[in-house]
Formats: C-alpha cells, sequence, structure tokens
C-alpha cells in the first residue's frame, strides 16, 4: 500500500550501468501530516544536490565535493556519487515536498494532501 | 597535604599469569553465554565504523571521516602517543517523534575509531574541522617528517 517504503531498484540498474553509485543509508518515517526521508551523503553541500520528481519518482543524487590534495596512505570512502530512487506514494503532496541538508543529512519533506490527512469529523444533531 | 604518584592497582596487583587466566576465564564465558546477551554487550558488534581516509602531503597527515548529522560537541578527537583517536556518538532523531518507522539503515550510536599515525606529528598544532558531515583533522608533520632534498656536491 505504501510504496514510498520500497526502493525501485531494478529500473535503477536498468537506466544507469555505465556510471556506479552508492546508494546512501535511508531512513523513512511516516507522521500523520507527512513522510520524512533522511539520507546520510557525507561530503555533499546544498550544490551538490540533485532532487528531481518524474511522474510518482522520487530520485535524489548527491554529488561529493571532491577536492582533495595529497597522496592516499588509506582510504575507506566512495568516489562516487550518491543516488537513490523511490516511488512516491500517491497520497503524497508533490507540489509542497521541500529537502534540506545539514552536516551531510539530507531530510526530505513530503506532505500527505489534506485529503488522506486524520480529521475528526464533528458529529452535529 | 602530601603527592603521591600515582598507581595503577588493578595492573600491578595482579601477575600477568593471573592476567591471561582470567582473560581465559572471560572468553570461555562468552561461549557459554546465550546469543542475545553476547549481542547486548556491544563491544562484539559495533555496528559502526564511519569511513576514513588518510592522506598525507609535504607539510601535513590528513585525516578524514565521514560523519554524517552530528554536532560538533557530539565529536571527540584525541591524539595520544601517536595514534590518533574519534570517537563519539549520533543521537535518534526520530525516536522522539510520533512517527512509524519504514526504514531505519542509517545506524545511531557510538563510535570509535583509531588509526596509529604512519608519522610523528606536531601534537599542539593539530587542527579539526567539521563540514558537511566530514571531519577532517589535519596533523602537521615534524621536521624530521618532512621529506628533504640534500643537494649534492660536486668534491
Amino acid at each position: 500500500m505504501n510504496s514510498l517504503t520500497k526502493t525501485d531498484r531494478s529500473r535503477e540498474a536498468a537506466a544507469m550501468p555505465e556510471t556506479p553509485y552508492v546508494t546512501p543509508a535511508v531512513d523513512i518515517a511516516e507522521t500523520k501530516e507527512a513522510y520524512l526521508l533522511r539520507a546520510d551523503m557525507p561530503g555533499v553541500t546544498k550544490n551538490g544536490l540533485e532532487i528531481q520528481l518524474e511522474a510518482n519518482e522520487l530520485t535524489i543524487v548527491g554529488h561529493r565535493a571532491d577536492a582533495r590534495e595529497g597522496s592516499y596512505l588509506h582510504r575507506e570512502s566512495s568516489t562516487h556519487d550518491f543516488r537513490r530512487t523511490f516511488v512516491i506514494d500517491p497520497t503524497i503532496d508533490a507540489s509542497r515536498i521541500s529537502a534540506k541538508i545539514e552536516q551531510g543529512v539530507l531530510t526530505v519533506h513530503l506532505p500527505k494532501t489534506d485529503q488522506v490527512k486524520p480529521r475528526r469529523i464533528n458529529v452535529t444533531e | 597535604m602530601k603527592l603521591m604518584r600515582f598507581n595503577q592497582p588493578d595492573l600491578w596487583a595482579v601477575s600477568p599469569i593471573e592476567r591471561m587466566s582470567s582473560l581465559r576465564d572471560q572468553i570461555n564465558r562468552l561461549f557459554e553465554a546465550p546469543f542475545g546477551e553476547l549481542a547486548r554487550a556491544g563491544e562484539f558488534f559495533n555496528g559502526w565504523a564511519p569511513a576514513l581516509d588518510l592522506r598525507e602531503d609535504k607539510e601535513n597527515l590528513v585525516a578524514s571521516i565521514e560523519l554524517p548529522g552530528l554536532k560538533k560537541e557530539q565529536i571527540d578527537v584525541s591524539v595520544h602517543d601517536g595514534v590518533l583517536s574519534v570517537a563519539g556518538e549520533r543521537a535518534d532523531e526520530s525516536s522522539n517523534q510520533e512517527a512509524t518507522c519504514y526504514r531505519t539503515e542509517r545506524f545511531y550510536g557510538r563510535f570509535h575509531r583509531t588509526l596509529t599515525l604512519p608519522k610523528p606529528v606536531k601534537v599542539d598544532a593539530i587542527k579539526a574541522t567539521y563540514k558537511d558531515g566530514i571531519l577532517t583533522v589535519t596533523l602537521p608533520k615534524t621536521e624530521e617528517a618532512k621529506p628533504k632534498q640534500i643537494t649534492v656536491n660536486v668534491g
């Protein structure tokens, strides 16, 4: 029912075979008013971020600001950019999606449309 | 007031053999313990080992660690006996809200990474900055550790 929780990996792999990407770790939570998506993208600034909504697919791409000097003695971090695609639930109000990035954590706020929000109905006599 | 030299009582009062046998006991206890207890012990299943890079240029050793979503105060950096140590804790931001979680792939909790520095550094001149979720520690090399050009004289 809630397709936001599913990642469309098959399409991702088919569309981008030649460019390698790293899948960022993501938390998704639902509140009464909205879905909240948080992704770990260390080294990505506001300018390196691309968020696209196409039909019901939300794609986030984070380019690393890689201006590092010197030679590596040891390396564990990846050089690849971050990328992940999500299928958005139809109950999400696409026009009001907002995002911010703070210390390498991207937060996408996906508000629900007013129709699906739980509402208290007053009983009239 | 009398000043006394500080002794570490545990370390010196017990002989090496006794220490070894107590270590063996601890290992034996681990195998007997049910799995859940082992998992809760924490030390054996360290969940988060943030990626650590070490680079070198002429002047400095530069260590960078990917630590997204922390606050400056939550990171603890220290250098002792040529070992760089970075520790801290990432707090769970979502737990205090009234929310249903669908995915929790990100790690919350304590982390600790240590790195033996390959070259001597000037301990007083070490700088650490935290930007875009990456902690960068700049460790200036001592004069002896820097590369030197030696001119060849014709005799």
